[in-house]
C-alpha cells in the first residue's frame, strides 16, 4: 500500500434517483448510493462487490462524474470533480475511462473498429492522420488484436474480441484510472481468462488504477489488491484481498463469502445461508442497514448507524459488534 | 404417500433401468446435415446429479432440449436413444413425448420468465399442473400449491400464490419453476444454467434446495453450468462437452484430481478460484469451432497443446478407470492409443 494521497476518493457521496409514482402523491427517492466513503490508491485494483442493486454501477458512474451526485464529493488527483466547470472536466475526463459488461451494446455498429478507437483523438484534437494511425496500431497491438481489424465492424468479432476493442478504446487517451463494470462477466471462462490476463498486463505496463466491479467473487479475488464490500448503497467493509478472504469481519461479508461455491468437491459442506433478498433502498433506514438480515443483530443495531472504523487486521468495517469484539468468530457461519 | 407410490411404481415398471440413459445421440442441422451433437452417451441415476460443462456453443442446451423433445425446428435427432425409465422417448410421437414432459421429466431455465406465463398468477400455474397431471380438484390443488411454495422456500408463500411472475425476484421465479416441476412429480430435472442470472447468495439458496429435493425425493438432476465452482459444489459425475462431442465423463473427484482430456485440464486452469494461491490464469487461445466448420479428427486439435498426427482421426471415448472416460489420443491408456 502507498502512503501517497489516493488517486481517487469519494467523500459522503450520495445518489438519490427520483421515481415518479403514478398513483402516489409526490415522488419516492431511491437511495442508490448513500453516504459512501471510498479511496482508491495509485496502481491498485479495488474490487467492488455486493448483491445486484446495491449500487456498484452507480458508484462507478459517480466516480467518473458520468452522473451528478445528490450530495458529497469526488476527489481525483487532488481536484474536486464535483466543482469543476465543463472544460476543466473535459480535460480531466481523458484521464479516466470505463469498460462495460456488454461490449456489443457499447460499440457503435455503424463505425469501424478503427473509427471507434480513434474517435477520441479527433474529439480531443490529438495528432494528424499519420500519428492517429500509428497510435491506433499501437493500441491494437496492446490488446492483441490484428491491425487488419481496424477496417472491420463490431459484429464481425466474438464477444472476447469486442471486449478487447472496448479496452483499446478506453486506453486511447492514456487514462490513469479505469472503471471495469462487469467487464468479464458475459465472457466464457476461457475468454474471461484472456481478458483478465490482458487487464493485468496493461496495469503492469501502464501503471493503471482499476475499480473492478463484479458479482463473481472468485474473479474479484483473483484480480484485486483490495476489496470493498457494498450493501444497500454503502461500503460495509474494505480490506486487502487476502485479509478479507481469510478473515471476513462484517456479518454480510461472511455471508457473501460463505455463498461462493467451493473450488474442490472435497471442500463441500453445509454452510449457513443468508436468507431473503436485498431490501429496497427506498425507506429511510435507521441503524445498520444489514440489521434486518443479520443473524447477530442487537437492539442498538436497529437504532444506531455503525460507522466505518479500523478493522482488526487492517482495513475498515462498519459493525457495532465487530467494533467492541462481541461478534462470535466463524469463517463459514455468518 | 401418493407421490412416493406413483414414483416407486414407475421405478418398478422400468425394471431397474437408469432414470435417464442416452445412447449414441446425434443431432444435426436439418438444412445442411452438419452435426450439432455427436454420439453422446451417458446415464443419470435416481438421486444422482450429473453436471454438464463446456464453453458457449459446445451443445449443452441442445442436449437438454433434445432430451425434452424441444429441439428448435432447425435441428433434429439423427440417431440414438433417449431412455427414461427404460422407454426410448426418441421413438415416441410428439404428443406422447409431450405427455412425458412434466410427468417424467421437467426442465428449468436460466431465465424463468421465458417459461412462466406472464399473465397468470404464480400459484395458479402450479395449481394448473396439479389439476391436469394429478387430477386434483380446485381446492386440493390450491392447498397443494401452497404446500409446494412453502417446500421450495418462498417466504410469505400464501401471499405469493397470487403474485404475477414479474412481481417476483429472479430467485423467487426460479423457486416457482422448481415448484412446477415438483407439482408434476417429475423424477428427472434438467436445469440449464438455473443460477447464472442470480446473485451468489441466492444461487447458494437455490443449489441447496435442489440438493435437498434430490435427496428427499430421489430426483435425478442434470445440471448444466459453465461454473466449475457449481460443479465442485453439486456434481456426483461430470460430462465435459466440447464442440458437440463428449470430451470426458468422470466422477467429480476424479475430474478435479485427475482430468484426462487436455480440454478439461485447460478449463480447470483457466478459472480464478476462491481459495489457494492467486497465480496467473492459463487462457485457452482460440474459440469453439462453429457447427458446419468443425476440424477433421479431434475437434479440440486446433487449440490443443498436445496435438499431433494421430489427432487427425476422431479419438474414441476410452475408459481410464471404470467410470472415467475421455476422448483423447495423447492421454489414452497405452494399449488403446497405439
Ligand atoms: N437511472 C436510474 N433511475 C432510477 N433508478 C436507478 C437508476 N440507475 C440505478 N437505479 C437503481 O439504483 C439501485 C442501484 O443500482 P446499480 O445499477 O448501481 O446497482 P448494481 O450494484 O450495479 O447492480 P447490478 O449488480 O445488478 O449491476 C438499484 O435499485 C437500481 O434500480
Ligand atoms: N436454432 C438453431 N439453429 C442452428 N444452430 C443452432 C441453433 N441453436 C443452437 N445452434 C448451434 O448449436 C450449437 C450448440 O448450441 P448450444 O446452445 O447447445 O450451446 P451451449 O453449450 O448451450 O452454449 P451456451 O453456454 O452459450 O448456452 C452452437 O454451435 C449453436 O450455434
Ligand atoms: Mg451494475
Ligand atoms: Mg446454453
Amino acid at each position: 500500500m502507498t502512503s501517497e494521497a489516493p488517486l481517487i476518493e469519494a467523500r459522503s457521496l450520495a445518489k438519490v434517483f427520483h421515481r415518479r409514482r403514478l398513483f402516489a402523491a409526490g415522488a419516492t427517492g431511491l437511495r442508490a448510493v448513500d453516504d459512501l466513503d471510498l479511496a482508491i490508491h495509485r496502481g491498485e485494483t479495488l474490487g467492488l462487490v455486493g448483491e445486484s442493486g446495491c449500487g456498484k454501477t452507480t458508484t462507478g458512474r459517480l466516480l467518473l462524474r458520468l452522473i451528478e451526485p445528490s450530495a458529497g464529493r469526488v476527489m481525483f488527483d487532488g481536484h474536486d470533480l464535483t466543482s469543476l466547470d465543463a472544460s476543466a472536466m473535459r480535460r480531466l475526463r481523458r484521464r479516466m475511462q470505463i469498460v462495460f459488461q456488454d461490449p456489443y451494446g457499447s460499440l457503435n455498429p455503424r463505425m469501424t473498429v478503427g473509427e471507434t478507437i480513434t474517435e477520441a483523438f479527433i474529439i480531443h484534437g490529438i495528432g494528424d492522420r499519420t500519428e492517429r494511425q500509428q497510435r491506433l496500431n499501437r493500441l491494437l497491438d496492446r490488446v492483441r488484436m490484428p491491425r487488419t481489424a481496424a477496417s472491420r465492424y463490431p459484429h464481425e468479432f466474438s464477444g472476447g474480441q469486442r471486449q478487447r476493442i472496448g479496452i483499446a478504446r478506453a486506453l486511447a487517451l492514456e487514462p490513469q484510472f479505469i472503471v471495469c463494470d462487469e467487464a468479464v462477466s458475459a465472457l466464457d471462462v476461457s475468454v474471461q481468462a484472456q481478458i483478465i490476463n490482458l487487464l493485468q498486463d496493461l496495469q503492469q505496463d501502464l501503471g493503471l488504477t482499476y475499480l473492478f466491479i463484479s458479482h463473481n467473487l472468485a474473479v474479484v479475488r483473483h484480480i484485486s489488491t483490495r476489496i470493498a464490500v457494498m450493501y444497500l448503497g454503502r461500503i460495509v467493509e474494505a480490506a486487502q484481498t487476502d485479509a478479507l478472504f481469510a478473515h471476513p469481519e462484517h456479518p454480510y461479508t461472511r455471508a457473501l463469502l460463505a455463498s461462493v461455491p467451493v473450488t474442490h468437491p472435497s471442500h463441500r459442506g453445509r454452510r449457513l445461508r443468508l436468507e431473503g433478498d436485498l431490501p429496497a433502498a427506498t425507506a429511510v433506514v435507521r441503524g445498520c442497514r444489514f440489521a434486518g438480515r443479520c443473524p447477530h443483530v442487537e437492539d442498538r443495531c436497529r437504532s444506531v448507524d455503525p460507522e466505518l472504523a479500523p478493522r482488526p487486521g487492517g482495513g475498515l468495517v462498519a459493525c457495532h459488534r465487530v467494533a467492541d469484539r462481541t461478534l462470535p468468530w466463524s469463517a463459514t457461519h455468518p | 404417500m401418493r407421490a412416493a407410490d406413483t414414483a416407486s411404481a414407475r421405478d418398478a415398471a422400468s425394471g431397474g433401468a437408469p432414470l435417464l440413459e442416452v445412447v449414441g445421440l446425434t443431432t444435426t442441422l436439418v438444412a445442411t446435415g452438419a452435426s450439432v451433437l455427436e454420439d453422446i452417451a451417458f446415464t443419470v441415476e435416481a438421486g444422482e446429479t450429473l453436471c454438464v460443462v463446456g464453453e458457449s456453443g459446445s451443445g449443452k442446451s441442445m442436449l437438454a432440449l433434445a432430451i425434452m423433445g424441444l429441439l428448435p425446428p432447425a435441428i433434429r435427432i439423427r440417431r440414438g436413444e433417449i431412455r427414461v425409465h427404460g422407454e426410448d422417448l426418441a421413438r415416441l410421437s410428439p404428443a406422447e413425448w409431450r405427455a412425458r414432459r412434466g410427468r417424467d421429466l421437467a426442465m428449468i431455465f436460466q431465465e424463468p420468465m421465458t417459461a412462466l406465463n406472464p399473465v397468470m398468477r404464480a400459484g395458479a400455474q402450479v395449481a394448473e399442473v396439479l389439476r391436469k397431471r394429478r387430477g386434483m380438484t380446485d381446492d386440493a390443488a390450491r392447498g397443494e400449491a401452497l404446500r409446494l411454495f412453502e417446500r421450495v422456500g418462498i417466504p410469505n408463500a400464501r401471499a405469493r400464490l397470487s403474485a404475477y411472475p414479474h412481481e417476483l425476484s429472479g430467485g423467487l421465479r426460479q423457486r416457482v419453476m422448481i415448484a412446477i416441476a415438483l407439482a408434476a412429480e417429475a423424477r428427472l430435472l434438467l436445469a440449464d444454467e438455473p443460477t447464472t442470472a442470480l446473485d451468489v447468495t441466492i444461487q447458494a439458496q437455490i443449489l441447496d434446495l435442489l440438493n435437498d429435493l434430490r435427496r428427499e425425493r430421489g430426483l435425478g438432476l442434470m445440471l448444466i453450468t459453465h461454473d466449475l465452482g457449481v460443479v465442485a459444489e453439486m456434481a456426483d459425475r461430470v460430462l465435459v462437452l466440447y464442440a458437440g462431442r463428449m470430451a470426458e465423463l468422470a466422477p467429480v473427484a476424479a475430474l478435479f484430481d485427475r482430468p484426462m482430456h487436455p480440454y478439461t485440464r485447460a478449463l480447470l486452469a483457466s478459472i480464478p478460484t476462491s481459495e489457494g494461491p492467486r497465480t496467473r490464469l492459463v487462457a485457452i487461445d482460440g474459440a469453439v469451432p462453429a457447427v458446419g466448420a468443425m476440424p477433421q479428427g479431434c475437434r479440440f486439435r486446433p487449440r490443443c497443446p498436445h496435438a499431433d498426427a494421430r489427432c487427425e482421426a476422431v479419438p474414441p471415448l476410452v475408459a481410464h478407470e471404470p467410470r472415467h472416460h475421455a476422448a483423447c489420443w495423447a492421454t489414452a491408456p497405452e494399449d488403446r492409443a497405439s
